[in-house]
């Protein structure tokens, strides 16, 4: 009786301290709910889904957002091959140096180098982009309240137009989703704004789940390894307690 | 664990056995949870993968003169790169392999003859050989001399005098072409 | 059972210099325990147990970590993205200082419900309430170091708390900072200190042991152990049931781990830390929410965290303000009551800590706090005065043999009992 007691204001002290997480993004609605591949005890990443994120990434995103916590080495990680990554990295040039003569120079970027900014520093950043800083997204689906749902709901919840009653701030967009409403970033994508070699449709709402997916990889790389692992760690915490129990109980029965 | 089952149920003598083949079952076990447990904490001291993806380095040798050294930082550590005369090529060489502690001929460690490229630290106890700027004392063999504990390295960096039992080791490495070696 | 005197010469070599077989013998093996304790006594080794988890993964972590404001942050990326198992370390460290504190508070409730403070525990109790002090106190500055916008937010509020204390306040504040900001220095004094407490904690951890194994556990009846039939060796007893206990322990925490390792952090902590812009909801921990609920409920910023620290000291006095001789709430009818209250009003703190302090908040929240300190400062004093304790049994082991001992509430109502806790009333 008083156990049940117990565990029911557990149970309900965890959801209120639960609860306030869902008011913190401010007064936007709710953000719906997807379905995410790698969600659940036996989540995975799907590769092909991964890249496809990674070009919305390469050709939209990195125009103005940085990815500091992704090397080119990474990129093996979804699927590329080496060679793959390396080609890739060649594409970008790196910051390196000082050489002989005391001068900084660029390279071809190699794999051990991480993914360059678009812009050398905030200031850049602000003075390109209206005065908004641009969010570095390596970690962004971690570091937002509903995390990949508010992102994929973010990159779809545009309008052309602010609903009637509300004025938008000079250079700032509508947003369902963002806090307050205006979001300086302008849509970000079209119907094929990138284009898929693999036959998956180009839709505003196919780049959207594809560069979110990308992003949920770069904040938690580790998120397979995890949960596989965890899988297997608590099969077998599971066994050995109940062994113990059962030892516990016959060490126990012999008292009474 | 083992000892915890002292199974005096002379009633049922069952039960005993069954309980020590559970100890038996869980000590086993709580033997693996704790490897389990001790191997990720050891294995988080091994070199992390961003130290990993920097063991490679490349370097242009193009503005090396000949008789130059230059060190280069591999992997924290220093690797001489020698572009050798033809005097220090031919010293290297005319050596019997029955007057070296750690016989190597020079081909082996330097298949393009005017350059050789050895990893600078000293086998002894891991200090660097003194010998690549001009004006160091380069020991009585004309390559490299270590201040530590006085051993003498040829120009093929191998142990010709002092307490060092090795070579100087020659680490992987790759001339992507004439002017750019790669090492790693 | 284990020989206190080691046959093996070795050991006996040994053992004649270094008591330590015997010693181990004495404290881990036959130990008298009484024969009663329920589960929630397995809350005392389960912390014992989570204080070496953070030791351990907190070292493996230090390795790794860089103290420095512009590094720290990627640092900690560092160890989740590159080094092998980072993740699990860290995971682990910042699930586990959560286990630790659930552990350990319901420790704490534990020693309320059974009267554990009251004598002769009351030096045991103190370094309880001690080694709570240096919980806080290490996990506030841990979370402090990936330096993130929480971290640096927390640090920032936190230390400015000292700001009220009149006269010196600010001289303390930039004293605590060393600079006119959390910045740099801020982050490495608090590592350092960071790594140095949970040592000092495992000393005081010490000599809370050394005061249980000297007066002996408390039990669920409350009554002294007075024959050796009252107990039963620690070996192997209460081993399996604290390997049980951890089994269970350990299933709750990797869950947290490895599939929802953040539910309980603040996602606003993986942005790095931007002295120019507050986050819009600065909320601490969960561990911490009761107490930030009373630091709001006073509208006075030094009644506020007099408020907040006198809630902590409160538990120091403890002992004397609840001068009722019985010590097990099972006898103590409106004690139970009481507790039970408390401990919903404890929740709400909590509730609370977690909300804005805006509309009902506001005084939901000087309710609470009221209650928090009328419990132990009117409730308790007049229920010891009051209160008629329904009758002891004669033994732990008379109990144990009617069917009441380890569970559930009615002990067997032993004939009029003896004055049972004599020694207990002895010291009030």
């Amino acid at each position: 009786m008083r156990r049940a007691l117990l565990a029911g204001l557990m149970i309900g002290a965890l959801a209120l301290f639960g609860g306030h997480a869902a008011h913190a993004a401010g007064d936007a609605p709710d953000v719906p709910d997807q379905d995410w591949q790698h969600e659940g005890v036996f989540g995975t990443f799907d590769r092909g889904e991964l890249q496809r994120g990674f070009q919305v990434f390469q050709e939209v995103c990195s125009a103005c957002h940085s990815l500091q916590y992704i090397a080119f080495r990474n990129l093996v990680e979804i699927g590329f091959t080496e060679q793959e990554a390396k080609a890739i990295a060649a594409e970008y040039e790196v910051e390196d140096g000082p050489d002989d003569e005391g001068e900084m120079f660029y390279r071809p970027a190699r794999l051990s180098d991480y993914w360059p900014a678009p812009f050398a520093n905030d200031n850049e950043a602000r003075a390109s982009n209206g005065g908004a800083l641009p969010p570095d997204l390596s970690l962004i689906i971690k570091a937002r309240e509903g995390g990949a749902d508010y992102v994929y709901a973010l990159m779809t919840g545009y309008e052309e137009e602010a609903p009637e009653g509300m004025e938008l701030a000079d250079g700032m967009n509508f947003n369902h989703f963002f806090p307050g409403q205006q979001i300086a970033m302008v849509a970000p994508l079209y119907e094929e704004a990138v284009e898929y070699v693999d036959g998956t449709p180009m839709t505003v709402e196919q780049h959207a789940r594809d560069v979110t997916a990308f992003l949920a990889w770069t904040a938690e790389p580790e998120l397979e390894e995890r949960k596989q692992t965890g899988l297997k760690v608590l099969i077998f915490v599971f066994v050995l307690t109940a062994v113990l129990f059962v030892i516990y109980r016959r060490v126990w029965a012999k008292l009474h | 664990m083992a000892d915890a089952a002292p199974s005096q149920d002379s009633s049922s003598e069952h039960a005993g056995t069954r309980r020590d083949f559970l100890v038996l079952a869980a000590g086993a076990m709580g033997g693996m949870a704790v490897v389990g447990i001790t191997w990720p904490l050891i294995e988080t001291m091994n070199p992390s993968a961003d130290v990993l993806a920097l063991a490679s380095t490349e370097v242009d040798i193009s503005q090396i003169e000949e008789g130059q050294v230059i060190v280069v930082k591999w992997r924290g550590r220093p690797v001489f790169i020698r572009h050798r005369t033809a005097d220090e090529i031919a010293s290297a060489q005319d050596v019997s392999l029955d007057d070296l502690s750690d016989p190597q001929p020079d081909a082996e460690r330097a298949p393009r003859p005017q350059w050789l490229i050895v990893e600078g630290v000293c086998t002894h106890l891991g200090c660097v050989p003194l010998g690549s700027k001009i004006g160091d004392p380069r020991g009585e063999f004309g390559g490299w001399f270590c201040p530590c504990h006085g051993s003498h390295y040829d120009t093929s960096g191998r142990i010709r005098k002092g307490p060092a039992p090795a070579n100087l080791p020659v680490p992987t490495y790759e001339f992507l072409d004439d002017t750019l070696v790669r090492i790693g | 059972m284990t020989t206190p005197v080691p046959q093996n010469r070795v050991a006996q070599w040994i053992e004649y210099r270094l008591p330590i077989f015997s010693w181990t013998n004495k404290h881990l093996v036959d130990y008298p325990a009484p024969r009663n304790l329920n589960y929630w006594w397995n809350f005392g080794s389960l912390a014992g147990f989570m204080l070496v988890l953070q030791i351990v993964t907190g070292v493996v972590l230090a390795m790794h970590y860089t103290p420095h404001a512009d590094h720290a942050f990627d640092s900690v990326e560092h160890i989740m993205r590159d080094v092998e198992w980072g993740w699990l370390m860290r995971y682990l460290h910042a699930n586990g200082a959560s286990m630790f504190f659930a552990v350990v508070y319901i420790h704490l409730f534990r020693g309320l419900y059974y009267g554990s403070y009251k004598s002769p525990r009351e030096i045991l109790w103190w370094m309880g309430v001690i080694i709570l002090l240096l919980m806080m106190a290490s996990a506030f500055m841990g979370y402090v170091l990936p330096w993130g916008q929480m971290s640096f937010w927390a640090a920032t509020v936190i230390t400015n708390m000292t700001s009220a204390i009149p006269w010196i306040g600010e001289t303390v504040v930039t004293w605590l900072w060393g600079g006119f900001s959390v910045d740099h220095p801020t982050l490495v004094r608090f590592y350092a200190l960071h790594y140095l407490l949970p040592f000092v904690l495992f000393g005081v951890v010490f000599i809370h042991l050394w005061a249980l194994h000297h007066r002996k556990s408390n039990n669920p009846l409350g009554i002294d152990i007075k024959s050796p039939k009252d107990t039963i060796p620690f070996h192997p007893y209460y081993t399996v049931k604290d390997m049980f206990g951890l089994g269970v322990m350990m299933f709750i925490l990797l869950i947290f781990t490895f599939y929802m390792p953040n539910v309980l952090g603040e996602v606003i902590n993986y942005e790095k830390a931007n002295p120019l812009q507050t986050p819009a909801h600065i909320v601490p921990e969960w561990y911490f929410l009761p107490f930030y609920a009373i630091l709001r409920a006073i509208p006075d910023k030094l009644g506020g965290v007099v408020a907040m620290v006198a809630s902590i000291a409160i538990l120091f006095i403890l002992p004397w303000l609840d001068s009722s001789r019985v010590r097990s709430a099972r006898f103590r009818p409106i004690y139970k009551w009481a507790f039970w209250i408390f401990v919903v009003d404890c929740i709400a703190l909590g509730w609370v800590g977690a909300n804005t302090p805006e509309g009902n908040f506001i005084w939901i929240g000087q309710v609470t706090t009221g209650y928090y300190f009328a419990h132990f400062l009117i409730v308790l004093p007049l229920i010891a005065k009051f209160e008629r304790p329904t009758p002891l049994p004669e033994s732990i082991h008379q109990a144990v043999l009617k069917g009441g001992g380890g569970g559930e509430d009615a002990p067997a109502a032993a004939a009029e009992a003896a004055p049972a806790d004599a020694a207990a009333a002895e010291k009030t």
